[in-house]
């Protein structure tokens, strides 16, 4: 009756909207403002904020996923909050609060489930896209990191305390888990290819990652750049690198080092390092451009201010830009031709030209952090 | 040096140099800074809940030392780098009391 009511209500919206204009999601994205708990929908092609989505709860670190046609965005708090929001009715579809404390989430290949990484009570919950009622309850014992989806109606994530990596498959009826031990000294992030294939996770107590080859039937833990910070001063980390998407450049990954000024590049089939960058502060995101030419850097706390554009051939720094106090996060447009990057403490989000640096545009929020395009539901691992 | 230039500019627009603590700029730095590892309301995430009623058991010189220091071989860092004594000592009273100071 209730659902009812809303879905007329939802009808009658869109009729209107229908008689105003069509706007079609494909080039929409959604800005994350965490302090007023609150969403900006903006448009690429406008270089513009469309409309505010309010009600959202504690969105400090919050991220979020899309559905298949790129309609529905849930969006994942940090007050273990799930919410659904419709954004072509710009509103709040369904929304429930799913445990104490979580971290992040993804979206099955098949658009079906939604997962959910929990820091308290420790463990990932998968819900029904459609309705957000709960499918499975995957208890780990310990803070998970590192959610990301796999093709199969797949889940992988890790064990903060454990140094596990699981893989959940609930392609049949129960899920299926598949642990793996030896990821090494608390993994505090980690990633997907775009393939699929190759899952990667940070390690905060230890210089390296461990990759696992999804292709296999039984993935064994591969080490990747042990002691990458041998012989030098681990300096202290204000905040932990993100190994959001797969930075991707060419026939080489780039990867954040952690208490270090630097990246990283690691050969794309061996593994092996291809060298270093040194870099402006300790990297927080390093992000390819889509075509892989580009790698965009930002810093941690104090040094956030500034972002550095690195050549993925030279390997060497090419621009740097300060976009203001507090950079917390980029978004290249699918085809990489701008960048967004959101500037905290001066509430703008700024719109750069990636070959000529010039700013574009710039556009007001509230201590914006993330920001996500749609064409990320098209991306695994995103 | 363009880095360090930057460093004291920031220092000094953030936290007003040798001056009293500025109030707004470490309540922001408590909430942003630290907030991305104990949760922007403090109620925790990667490392544990610090509002004042999980604090009981610290002095205000045990939690001005911890913040100053950090819990080794944790991701707590030592903040010593980035603050003054007096700017520890000020947020060691905050996260004890809450916003009623
Ligand atoms: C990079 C992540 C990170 C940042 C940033 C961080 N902390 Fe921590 N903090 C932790 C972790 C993890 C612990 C738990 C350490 C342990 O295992 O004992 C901790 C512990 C603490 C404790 C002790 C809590 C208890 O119950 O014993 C206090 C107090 C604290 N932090 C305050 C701060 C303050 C104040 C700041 C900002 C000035 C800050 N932290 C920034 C990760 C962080």
């Amino acid at each position: 009756m209730r659902r009812l009511a809303i879905i007329a209500a939802g009808l009658i919206w869109a009729t209107g909207a229908l008689a105003d204009e069509i706007r079609a999601t494909g080039d929409l994205g959604l800005i994350v403002e965490r302090e007023t708990g609150s969403l900006l929908l903006v448009d690429q092609s406008e270089r513009a904020a469309i409309s505010r989505i309010e009600g959202l709860g504690d969105l400090s670190h919050a991220s979020l996923v899309y559905s298949p046609d790129q309609r529905f965005a849930y969006v994942f708090g940090r007050d273990g909050g799930l919410t659904k929001v419709d954004i072509v009715t710009q509103s709040i579809a369904a929304r429930i609060i799913q445990a104490g404390n979580s971290i992040g989430g993804a979206i099955s290949d098949d658009g079906r489930l939604v997962a959910v990484s929990n820091y308290e009570p420790g463990g990932v919950r998968v819900f029904d896209a459609e309705t957000l009622e709960i499918v499975a309850d995957i208890a780990t014992g310990s803070k998970t990191i590192g959610l990301v989806d796999a093709p199969g109606r797949r889940f992988v994530f890790s064990l903060w305390e454990a140094g596990e990596t699981w893989i959940a498959d609930l392609s049949g009826a129960e899920p299926v888990v598949t642990k793996i031990a030896g990821i090494g000294d608390r993994p505090y992030d980690a990633l997907i290819t775009g393939d699929g294939r190759t899952y990667v996770a940070g390690l905060f107590g230890e210089d390296g990652l461990t990759a696992l080859d999804l292709w296999d039937t039984a993935p064994e833990p591969v080490r990747v750049l042990p002691g990458y910070g041998r012989g030098q001063q681990d300096l202290p980390v204000y905040k932990m690198p993100h190994l959001e998407g797969w930075a991707q450049a060419g026939g080489e990954f780039v990867l954040p080092a952690v208490g270090h000024h630097q990246v990283l590049w690691v050969d794309a089939d061996s593994f092996a390092e291809t060298g270093r960058t040194q870099t402006h502060g300790q990297p927080v995101f390093a992000m390819a451009r889509p075509d892989g030419r580009q790698v965009w850097v930002n810093f941690a706390h104090p040094l956030n201010d500034t972002i550095q554009v690195i050549d993925s051939v030279s390997k060497q720094v090419i621009h740097e830009l300060t976009p203001g106090p507090a950079v917390l996060h980029m978004e290249f447009t699918p085809r990489g031709h701008e960048v967004w990057v959101s500037v905290r403490d001066a509430g703008r989000v700024l719109v750069y030209d990636t070959r000529t640096f010039e700013q574009l545009a710039e556009i007001e929020a509230v201590s914006p952090s993330g920001i996500f395009f749609t064409a990320r539901a098209h991306r695994t691992g995103l | 040096m363009r880095s360090l230039a930057f460093i004291i500019a920031l220092a000094g627009a953030a936290w007003g140099g040798d001056a009293t603590p500025d109030a707004a700029a470490l309540k922001r730095l408590v909430h942003q800074d630290c907030g991305s590892c104990h949760g922007i309301t403090l109620k925790g995430g990667l490392g544990p809940d610090i509002r004042p009623q999980t604090l009981p058991h610290y002095t205000p010189e045990d939690l001005k030392a911890l913040i100053l220091d950090g819990v080794p071989g944790t991701p707590m860092p030592p903040w010593r780098p980035l603050i003054t004594e007096d700017e520890a000592e000020w947020i060691a009273r905050y996260l004890l009391e809450g916003d009623a100071s």
